[in-house]
């Protein structure tokens, strides 16, 4: 038993250190694809000057950030002030525990599954650890004391509950699929047929809401510059910015490895190996996000609530009757 | 239990980075403050009273409609897991489940509890 449990610690830790390890160094490229490819769809060359291409781009802000004056407003509430931004990236960078990234290998004569840990409430502690990056926006707008914060803050915190719930209902047509909320076995269940086939109105209805829950364009209206100088983060500087940011780029992951999860087979595909096929999928969401951000303008916040409660809700619920019909119909 | 250990790891790790973090740049970034600097940011202007006013009730009313129609959607998930087991049985129950919120809900529409302007 002692020796067992020795042996599985030690592989959660490597796992753990790897995942975490990749995640910051996808959060790390994000910043730099992201400036890059938006360069490009614009027609300019993006950073340039640090290393080839500017790779090095990113690594230079993140010196320049840590070296930075770290400003606290007089007037904030010190302890929530400084807690925010842990509280908003923690819960970002913890939701990776559940997504399977490839099939079962050997390594050392020891089985390991290519998952942090394999709960079988898996889709739960998603939406769960997901919905806690709230409290931090909520937090950071509050104790600031600042008035463009503040509403940053909350516009915020009504978009994400708003897209959250729309979040929740879009997945529970793969759930009656799969009959099961851990994510191995909804992985498992798509070696045959992706589920994007059979629940196309819920990857729909998954990919606007994850746009508006990771307040990314054309739903980014917490931080809308031109109204709101920069939403909840307007008076944060130095690596409390930066946390911040990469608390953003982390969701983005996040919604990004659950979309290929849930509709596009996970690790499964022909010829490469699962963790390639894995990353490729993950990539090609991420560059989608980057692709949306380029092409459609900002909305409105009352097209925003309109658009999230009076249609995105029928309609994750006419997809989960709809399919719930057609399972009834088929045996 | 075991299988939550990880998540705990992971847990520490990622607070223990985010801690380390801001900890450094507080460390390691100078500081001069001043009165203007450390004033709320109001594009340069001298904020006027508190930042911490009364904000529209709408927002209380998403609020509210945010726990009601999320207790809906948690009572989907058990539901959805044996659905298939259930057959039709449980779809028709379930189809009475929506169709008493799909009226309240339409209720709410209707008193114009969804209206932003």
């Amino acid at each position: 038993m002692n020796k067992e449990f020795l042996v599985y610690f030690i592989i959660a830790c490597v796992k753990i250190l790897l995942v975490f390890g990749v995640v910051q160094l996808m959060i790390i490229s994000m910043i730099w694809l992201e400036r890059k490819v938006m360069a490009h769809m614009q027609v300019r060359l993006g950073p340039m000057r640090v290393g080839p291409h500017g790779l090095l781009q990113p690594i230079a802000d993140g010196i320049k950030l840590l070296f930075k004056e770290d400003i606290i407003p007089q007037k904030a509430s010190k302890l929530l002030f400084i807690l925010a931004p842990i509280m908003t990236v923690v819960p970002a960078l913890i939701t990776f525990a559940v997504i399977p990234f490839g099939d079962k290998v050997k390594i050392l004569g020891y089985n390991v599954d290519l998952v942090i840990t394999d709960i079988n409430v898996g889709f739960l502690y998603v939406f769960a650890v997901s919905s806690l990056g709230i409290y931090g926006i909520v937090m950071a707008g509050w104790a600031s004391n600042n008035k463009y914060s503040l509403l940053g803050g909350i516009r915020s915190s009504a978009q994400m509950i708003s897209y959250e719930l729309t979040l929740g209902l879009s997945l529970i047509g793969v759930v009656m699929l799969t009959e099961s909320l851990s994510l191995v076995d909804v992985v498992n269940g798509q070696a045959k047929l992706w589920n994007i086939v059979l629940q196309p109105l819920g990857f729909f209805i998954y990919c606007t809401s994850a746009f508006a829950e990771v307040n990314r364009c054309p739903f980014d209206l917490p931080e809308a510059e031109s109204e709101l100088v920069a939403g909840y983060h307007t008076e944060y500087s130095s690596m409390k910015f930066a946390t911040f940011f990469m608390a953003e780029y982390a969701n983005m992951i996040t919604v990004s490895a659950i979309a290929v999860t849930f509709f596009l087979g996970g690790w499964h595909g022909p010829f490469l190996p699962p963790v390639v096929w894995f990353m490729l999928k993950l990539s090609a969401c991420l560059f989608f996000f980057i692709w949306v951000r380029s092409t459609y303008p900002r909305l409105r916040y009352d097209q925003l609530m309109n658009f999230g409660w009076k249609f995105l809700l029928p309609l994750s619920l006419f997809n989960i009757l709809i399919t719930g019909f057609i399972m009834i119909l088929k045996g | 239990m075991l299988h939550y250990l990880p998540i705990l790891i992971l847990f520490i790790v990622a607070a223990g980075f985010a801690v380390t973090n801001i900890g450094l740049s507080a460390i390691l970034g100078r500081r001069k403050p001043t009165i203007e600097k450390l004033m709320p940011y109001e594009c340069g202007i001298d904020p006027v009273g508190s930042a911490r006013e009364r904000f529209s009730v709408k927002f209380y009313l998403i609020a509210m409609l945010f726990v009601i129609f999320d207790i809906e959607v948690v009572f989907l998930y058990p539901w959805a897991v044996v659905f298939k087991s259930l057959k039709l049985f449980g779809f028709i129950e379930m189809l009475v489940f929506i169709g008493i919120l799909l009226v309240c809900y339409l209720y709410i529409w209707k008193r114009g509890g969804l209206e932003w302007d």
